[in-house]
């Protein structure tokens, strides 16, 4: 680890004004920020914690949506009330991820800004274009079983590692920062991640020193919510596909449809071709097939994340069934 | 100094004192000695241990698979702050660890790199971030050499090693024959990956000099034996090292022999003249100790329609680095375990540019189950013959290879009782077609079988009139119980409560014991202790004026011949003894195994691939079971390193130059709790005569033998269809899988 300044922010004003001084990471729950400086991953000259702003409360909207304060922890969030009863999906995605421990620690604006678990990112000897621009990707041509299938270039194809955040997508979050000039400003999900293109590095909209301080969220979708994760045990794995979906059925026609994938895109994933395709259709094998096509139409596998097209393919058209039920 | 009692086992043992003593300690379920420490952070480990005036070590790793070192920079390693020193010694740092049970040194001289990660030098600093951050500045220059990575190809370059713990080579009869002539037959291949131990505690070693030599604070389990290899590295005289490793975080065989950073630590220790803490990281761990190496098996099985074997074929090709000797006998219980005229087993190692391959949990059984067992599964398919009575019709009275007697063997007694506690009767009978809404329903079951070892070993007690004892020997205890059993097995021939008695390991002025590895630690330090106790109870039978028979020890107290009295009114100064065990033609003389089954019921989800455990019935004998606790603790243990290396333990080495891939616990698979199910244990009651005093034999690894193959078999048994290439990950299933 470098050796780096600490300072406590006790607002989120000062907070933005350290976090703007050239090399600084914010820290709340560390739990992965502190793994990547331990590996050198991470290098910052400067630490602002922010861990102990106040920023903790889960409140509901006047429009009867929530606004979540960006230090919640994971754990609490899962178990709010107004979370689990309005948003399940939310709920559960959040007690998919990581441990008991870890979710005591993350924070919710902290969890939307996770780093890829890719291992050749993870390994400060070998090149990584992420980690060292320009310095090439073993992913591709190396072992990627856990890589994205979705939104991948030529420089980079990690996969964005959160349960939480696909949720989120799902629900149509927005974020609100701070900006180190004062401004506050709010970001939708749908906006706050990059594709990796050519700048695989640059992984958010977010520009330096701003601050995460809320989440809202809109009032709860229409339809029945799941939020169903693939992984490689049945405790603390990363996605190799997610499915949060939304689905309302009236009169035998799907009428709503929000659907958010993990495990399979450089960021949580979203299409609304998909969603489109849904709406209006009788619920079964032929729409969910006919969702499928689209959502897969790009997919790309890299070797051993090939499995990742036909488990997505599988896994949207289960979770559909389930949300649909006796309609399909 | 008393007069060493030994031992040598060349005849059996027909009376156990263990069965005419009286204290009652034997076999019981008692919790571990060592608990209320551990639990209370009152139980030093390794990296736990700090000396005035010490500093921190981090190893340098070269960042590269093959090459000659041509120049190490550390002008800015060393310009950081804190950094005392970089330490390179191109002759005598190790390459890698040393394989267990071996008093040299394994292959030293880093300036040919030969694996991705090798450590080649060590920085040392006041902090341990600043040396680990001083080492991410060592410029490493090389000259590339060529290197093998693909195990594919190196196989056809293979050579047969020399024998080791099993024949590299055994030909029976002619198996081609055999196959031709039979009624079913199995011929097909499995392949299973490296594994690493991933022991919860890291490789840890702290070194420090003085007058005598050098004292290192490590994480080893076999002392007697890491002595004087560390010794060998180093250039010293045995006697001028010291290990001290009273407690161990889980060793596997990962810590059998030293490691990198006990050497390392030792000569940096050497140079700057201040005691050194090297810890390795998790990193560390799996690109620079040992793995058990990733194996291609062929099984070949050929029976009659009577199910009885007539052949059996078993040959095995693993990976190791150039000049490593050691090769994974996943043959090992194939020799013994089941009937059949016509045998080849042969072992063969692929030479191959990836971190040593050596001994991990059941070297042999556990990766050479994963098919044996699957392979007589097929079999019982192919014959329409019930997998436990094909098991059973195969059953030996004597061993097939050497035509000698088993020294104790209950497996068709463990396959009935098995398949009753787990109700095989009910199981599913038409692989594929029981279903409960998404998921599949399987069930399997396999064989279990792991050798039975006895290795020297010495241990001194010490009995005082107050009605206490202290032994010291050392041997370890890894997490196994060996602090216990120790304490049961003195206080139940001395006849004190196990509170009053002290059990001192883990520390080379203590007689040499066996070391904890291939399942031999409490058979062979237990009869030594045993031994020991044997020879002070002979001397107290002479203060009693008794014959020994006719001594009975309880509760600090001798009894003989209507006489009751205290230890201290008979002893007039403390009693010692040192008793030492020998293996002996004992050995040789009979075919020593423990055995066991495995049942499982698993559920495959049919849409993805999933597969949860949902129970698991297990029952093995081992002859004398020292304590039924810690006993069902080790094979639980091993049922769970079963089910990690059939669904999700893989080390990955990248194809273009071997490095370890998958370097933490977050992509490194071991089961977590949610994985494991209740799993319901059960020991028959045996005894073995021929194995050493305790009549007692090796359980640390026979719960992980067979285990994987049980549930390869119930998700074959679920789906339908076998997938033959560990682990049994949910890609690999989705091709076998209904269409959603």
């Amino acid at each position: 680890m470098k050796t780096f300044d600490y300072s406590r922010a006790d607002s989120p004003e000062a907070a933005v004004q350290g976090g703007a001084v050239g090399n600084t990471r914010f820290i709340a729950g560390g739990t992965n920020l502190l793994d990547l400086m331990k590996l050198q991953i991470e290098t910052p000259e400067r630490i602002v914690d922010i861990s102990r702003l106040d920023l903790n409360e889960v409140e509901e909207g006047e429009d009867g949506g929530l606004r979540i304060g960006a230090m919640v922890p994971n754990a609490d969030l899962a178990a709010n009330p107004l979370v689990t009863a309005r948003y399940p999906v939310l709920s559960r995605a959040l007690l998919a991820g990581a441990s008991g421990q870890l979710r005591n620690k993350a924070s919710t604006g902290g969890n939307f800004l996770q780093r890829t678990r890719c291992y050749y990112f993870y390994d400060t000897a070998v090149p990584c274009n992420k980690r060292e621009p320009g310095s090439g990707c073993p992913a591709k041509d190396g072992f990627n079983r856990i890589h994205a299938i979705l939104g991948t270039s030529d420089d980079c194809i990690a996969s964005h590692p959160s349960d939480m955040a696909v949720a989120m997508r799902a629900l149509d979050a927005v974020l609100v920062t701070l900006k180190p000039d004062g401004d506050r400003r709010r970001i939708s999900i749908h906006d706050l991640y990059r594709l990796p293109g050519d700048t695989p590095q640059i992984e958010t909209v977010l520009e330096a020193g701003e601050l995460i301080t809320h989440v809202e969220l809109p009032p709860p979708p229409v339809g029945k919510q799941s939020y169903r994760k693939v992984r490689d045990r049945a405790s603390y794995a990363f996605a190799l596909v997610s499915v949060a979906a939304i689905v309302a059925v009236d009169d035998g026609r799907i009428t709503n449809a929000s659907l958010a994938f993990g495990g399979i895109g450089p960021m949580p994933w979203r299409e609304d071709a998909v969603e489109k395709a849904l709406i209006g259709q009788v619920p079964g094998d032929a729409a969910f097939n006919a969702a499928a096509d689209i959502l897969l139409a790009d997919a790309k596998g890299f070797g051993s994340n090939d499995f990742k097209i036909p488990l997505a393919r599988r896994t949207l058209i289960a979770v559909l069934r389930e949300l649909t039920g006796d309609a399909a | 100094m008393s007069d060493t009692y030994t031992l040598t086992m060349d005849d059996p043992i027909e009376t156990s004192l263990l069965d005419t003593s009286a204290q009652g300690l034997i076999g019981k379920g008692l919790d571990r000695v060592d608990g209320p420490k551990k639990v209370s952070g009152q139980a030093t480990y390794s990296a736990e241990y700090s000396f005035e005036n010490g500093c921190y070590g981090f190893l340098v790793r070269a960042p590269f698979a093959v090459g000659r070192i041509t120049k190490i920079d550390t002008q800015a390693a060393k310009a950081l702050p804190g950094v005392i020193d970089v330490v390179t010694d191109f002759d005598r740092f190790i390459r890698n660890s040393a394989q267990g049970a071996v008093k040299s040194a394994p292959v030293q001289g880093v300036r040919d790199v030969a694996y991705f990660g090798e450590p080649v030098a060590i920085v040392v600093a006041e902090g341990y971030e600043q040396a680990r951050d001083a080492a991410s500045l060592v410029r490493i220059e090389h000259e590339a050499g060529s290197g093998n990575f693909d195990f594919a190809e190196a196989i056809a370059d293979a050579d047969i090693p020399p024998d080791g713990a099993a024949p590299a080579t055994h030909d029976q009869g002619d198996l081609d024959k055999a196959m031709g002539d039979a009624d079913a037959t199995v011929d097909e291949v499995w392949t299973t990956p490296s594994q690493n131990s991933a022991a919860m505690e890291p490789h840890a070693s702290v070194a420090l000099w003085n007058d005598d030599g050098l004292t290192l604070y490590g994480s080893y389990q076999m002392p007697s034996f890491d002595r004087p290899s560390l010794a060998d590295a180093l250039g010293l005289e045995t006697e001028q090292v010291r290990i001290i490793t009273p407690y161990i975080g889980g060793g596997f065989g990962s810590k059998l022999g030293i490691a990198p950073e006990s050497v390392a630590a030792a000569i940096a220790s050497k140079q700057i003249g201040r005691p050194v803490k090297t810890v390795m990281t998790r990193q560390q761990v799996f690109d620079a100790t040992v793995r058990r190496s990733n194996t291609r098996q062929r099984v070949r099985l050929a029976a009659g329609k009577d199910g009885k074997l007539t052949g059996i074929g078993h040959e095995t090709h693993c990976s190791n680095l150039p000049d490593e000797v050691f090769f994974e006998p996943a043959g090992i219980a194939t020799h013994f375990l089941y009937g059949g005229e016509h045998r080849r087993i042969t072992h063969a190692i692929a030479r191959l540019n990836r971190v040593l391959s050596g001994s991990m949990r059941a070297p042999g059984e556990a990766a050479g189950m994963l098919a044996l067992e699957c392979a007589m599964d097929e079999l019982a398919e192919r014959l329409g013959i019930d997998p436990v009575e094909l098991r059973k019709i195969n059953d030996c009275k004597r061993d097939p290879e050497k035509d000698i007697p088993y020294s104790s063997r209950s497996f068709t007694e463990c396959l009935d009782e098995g398949a009753k506690r787990f109700g095989w009767d009910k199981r599913n009978r038409t692989p594929g077609k029981m279903r409960e809404g998404e998921w599949l329903i399987g069930h399997g079951m396999s064989g279990s079988a792991r050798g039975n070892q006895l290795q020297p070993s010495e241990a001194r007690v010490v009995l005082r009139p107050d009605g206490s004892a202290i032994v010291e020997t050392d041997m370890t205890d890894i997490g196994t119980g060996t602090y216990t059993i120790l304490s049961q097995i003195a206080g139940e021939l001395l006849g004190l409560p196990i509170d009053r008695v002290d059990v001192r390991l883990g520390d080379n002025r203590f007689p040499p014991g066996s070391g904890s590895g291939g399942s031999f630690g409490a058979g062979s330090s237990g009869s030594s202790v045993y031994l020991a106790c044997e020879d002070i109870r002979r001397k107290l039978a002479t203060a009693m004026d008794c014959e020994p028979s006719d001594l009975t020890l309880k509760d600090g107290e001798a009894i003989a011949a209507n006489r009751r009295v205290s230890l201290s009114d008979i002893m007039s100064g403390e009693i010692e003894a040192t008793g030492r065990i020998e293996p002996g033609d004992q050995g040789d003389e009979v075919r020593q195994a423990g055995h066991g089954a495995h049942f499982c019921a698993v559920r495959v989800n049919a849409v993805t691939g999933e597969v949860r455990i949902d129970r698991w019935t297990a029952v093995f004998a081992a002859g004398r079971i020292l304590n039924e606790k810690t006993a069902t603790s080790q094979c639980l243990g091993g049922v769970v390193f079963g089910i990690g290396a059939a669904l999700t333990e893989e080390l990955v080495h990248d194809p273009r130059n071997g490095k370890v891939v998958n370097r933490d616990l977050a992509e490194y698979h071991v089961p977590v709790h949610a994985d494991v199910p209740h799993v319901d244990i059960r020991f028959l009651p045996e005894r073995d005569t021929h194995a050493n005093p305790l009549h007692a034999k090796g359980i640390g690894e026979l719960g992980i033998a067979g285990a994987g193959a049980a549930v390869a078999n119930a998700i074959a048994n679920a789906t339908g269809a076998r997938v033959r290439d560990y682990p049994l990950t949910l890609d690999k299933l989705l091709d076998s899988l209904p269409p959603v």
